[in-house]
């Protein structure tokens, strides 16, 4: 376990600010007790330090995880989000996409969002854009890319790809034994 | 009667060759200057003046005589050469060109020299033709000098003597193919330097030259090295009287204590996170656009719907089922308050 070199921080907010922009300042400087990144066998673990000092007195091997992972870091060094970072993405999140009922499963499933199964999405979302993933009852679903822009779904076919699928919540289920 | 139908017939014949001579023009031209020809070439060149008038009176037939009269004075020419005739067909033997035409491609240069031939110049070595086959006292016949079936030739060696005061195990076979492979790859880099040499292009030296230490630091980082590289990495090395203990040289990797300042590390991730905005753009340009098309769209179904209610007065209800709502963003994150359209 280590802190972050500056290139690796570099890396990491950029990935974090296409989902939250400006709010990763909200994650780095909070009230409720002093947070911080670590890095761990080549994991970004967000955690307090209370349970940063504490985890320190395990033995690396020993070490399985700690406060939130954030994600992982390639051997070709980029950054790999991970399903475990949700729970901070969603509260700061941008830019937001409702899906439909009807295919909540499917893109729990691990497929893209069509057009048919968008309900809702923030304005002035661009092209590319990181943006996370609600079911129509507010419940952060996962996160993905906007395949289209806002106004370019106005006038998309239904059945074209609207949001790429990056992450959602059925890879607890789907990629337990890799999460951590 | 005889001496009428006489005349009748002379008459005949000469009207005959008039007509003859009135359908083929004359082999006879006339010209005041000669015109130049080169038959080796079938090349006339007429230096006599165009007569102006002519020309523009009626250019197309004037163009064809004057052709027609040179082309003529050509062939009259031709027609004066030998002229040999075989199977039916006339042949007449040119003459050399006169003109010197110019050549297509530019003159090729010289190969350039390679080493031995600048040497064999400089020193005045006369090459000498060396006949292709030699006499072969052995098998009574003449065979190559070089190359497959010559004396030299590898495979017909069956046996070999081994020579005075050398290993008798070792295989003169071997040796001997060896040789000839090491003859080879030294002609083929001989060629390749010329080759270099010729292109301007650096030669590397024979084998691996050792790199010329320049300062200190650098022999001590080539001692320290040198020390490292043993299979103890360098623990039993013996050490001169007043050598300095050499401390692990190389870069190592740092990094920040694992519980160090905390506030340190806030303030220094939020440095990092200036930097990266101040390189973003202040403006996206795709994002405006998009925002200045919905705004005038918005405004235009706006004015419809009024236009239509002051006519109708009817309310219009416009299907909203194809276009996804849209939710105005707060900053700060976690709104749920949104707009529907």
């Amino acid at each position: 376990m280590r802190p972050l070199t500056e290139d690796e921080t570099k890396l990491v907010f950029e990935k974090l600010s296409k989902y939250i922009g400006e709010n990763i300042r909200l994650l780095i400087d909070r009230p409720d007790g002093a947070y911080c990144f670590r890095l761990h066998r080549e994991r970004i673990y967000y955690v307090s330090q209370d349970i940063m000092k504490r985890a320190a007195s395990v033995s690396r091997k020993q070490l399985v995880s700690m406060g939130t992972c954030f994600g992982k870091l390639t051997k070709s060094m980029k950054f790999h989000l991970n399903i475990t970072a949700l729970d901070f993405l969603a509260p700061y999140a941008k830019y937001k996409v409702w899906v439909k009922p009807g295919s909540e499963q499917s893109f729990l499933y691990g497929n893209h969002i069509l057009k048919s199964g968008l309900g809702r999405i923030t304005e002035n979302a661009g092209r590319y854009q990181g943006v996370v993933i609600y079911s129509m009852s507010d419940i952060p679903l996962g996160f993905g890319v906007a395949a289209k822009s806002t106004q370019e779904c106005r006038h998309a076919d239904p059945m074209t790809i609207v949001v790429f699928h990056q992450v959602d919540i059925g890879q607890y289920l789907r990629n337990e034994d890799t999460l951590l | 009667m005889a001496s009428q139908s006489q005349q009748h017939v002379v008459e005949n014949v000469l009207k005959q060759a008039e007509l003859q001579e009135k359908r083929f023009k004359t082999t006879e031209v006339d010209k005041a200057l000669d015109v130049d020809l080169d038959l080796g070439n079938l090349l006339a060149v007429d230096p006599n003046p165009l007569s102006l008038k002519e020309f523009k009176q009626n250019r197309e037939s004037f163009l064809t005589s004057l052709t027609r009269d040179n082309t003529q004075l050509l062939f009259n020419e031709i027609w004066k050469l030998p002229v040999e005739r075989s199977d039916d067909v006339i042949i007449a033997k040119m003459p050399e060109p006169t003109t010197i035409l110019p050549r297509e491609k530019h003159v090729p240069k010289d190969k350039p020299m390679t080493r031995w031939e600048q040497y064999s110049k400089v020193k005045g070595i006369q090459k000498r033709k060396k006949s292709r086959k030699v006499w072969d006292e052995e098998q009574k016949k003449w065979v190559p000098r070089w190359g497959y079936g010559s004396k030299n030739d590898e495979s017909r060696d069956w046996m070999m003597e081994i020579p005075d005061n050398a290993d008798p195990y070792e295989d003169q076979f071997a040796k001997k193919r060896k040789e000839k492979r090491e003859r080879v790859a030294k002609n083929e880099f001989q060629r390749l330097r010329n080759v270099a040499r010729a292109q301007r292009l650096k030669i590397p030296g024979h084998g691996v030259k050792p790199k010329a230490l320049s300062n200190k630091p650098e022999v001590n980082m080539a001692i320290h090295a040198a020390k490292q590289s043993t299979a103890s990495i360098g623990k039993f090395e013996r050490k001169l009287p007043k050598e300095p203990i050499t401390k692990q040289m190389g870069k190592r990797r740092k990094f920040d204590p694992l519980c160090g300042d905390i506030k340190k590390e806030h303030s220094r991730e939020l440095a990092i996170l200036d930097s990266m905005n101040r390189k973003k753009p202040k403006m996206d340009v795709t994002r405006a656009v998009n925002k200045e098309i919905q705004e005038t769209q918005a405004s235009q179904q706006a004015d419809k719907g009024d236009r239509r209610k002051g006519k109708s007065g009817k309310k219009t209800k416009i299907s909203k089922k194809a276009l996804p709502k849209t939710t105005k963003r707060k900053k700060g994150g976690n709104s749920k308050k949104t707009r529907r359209h």
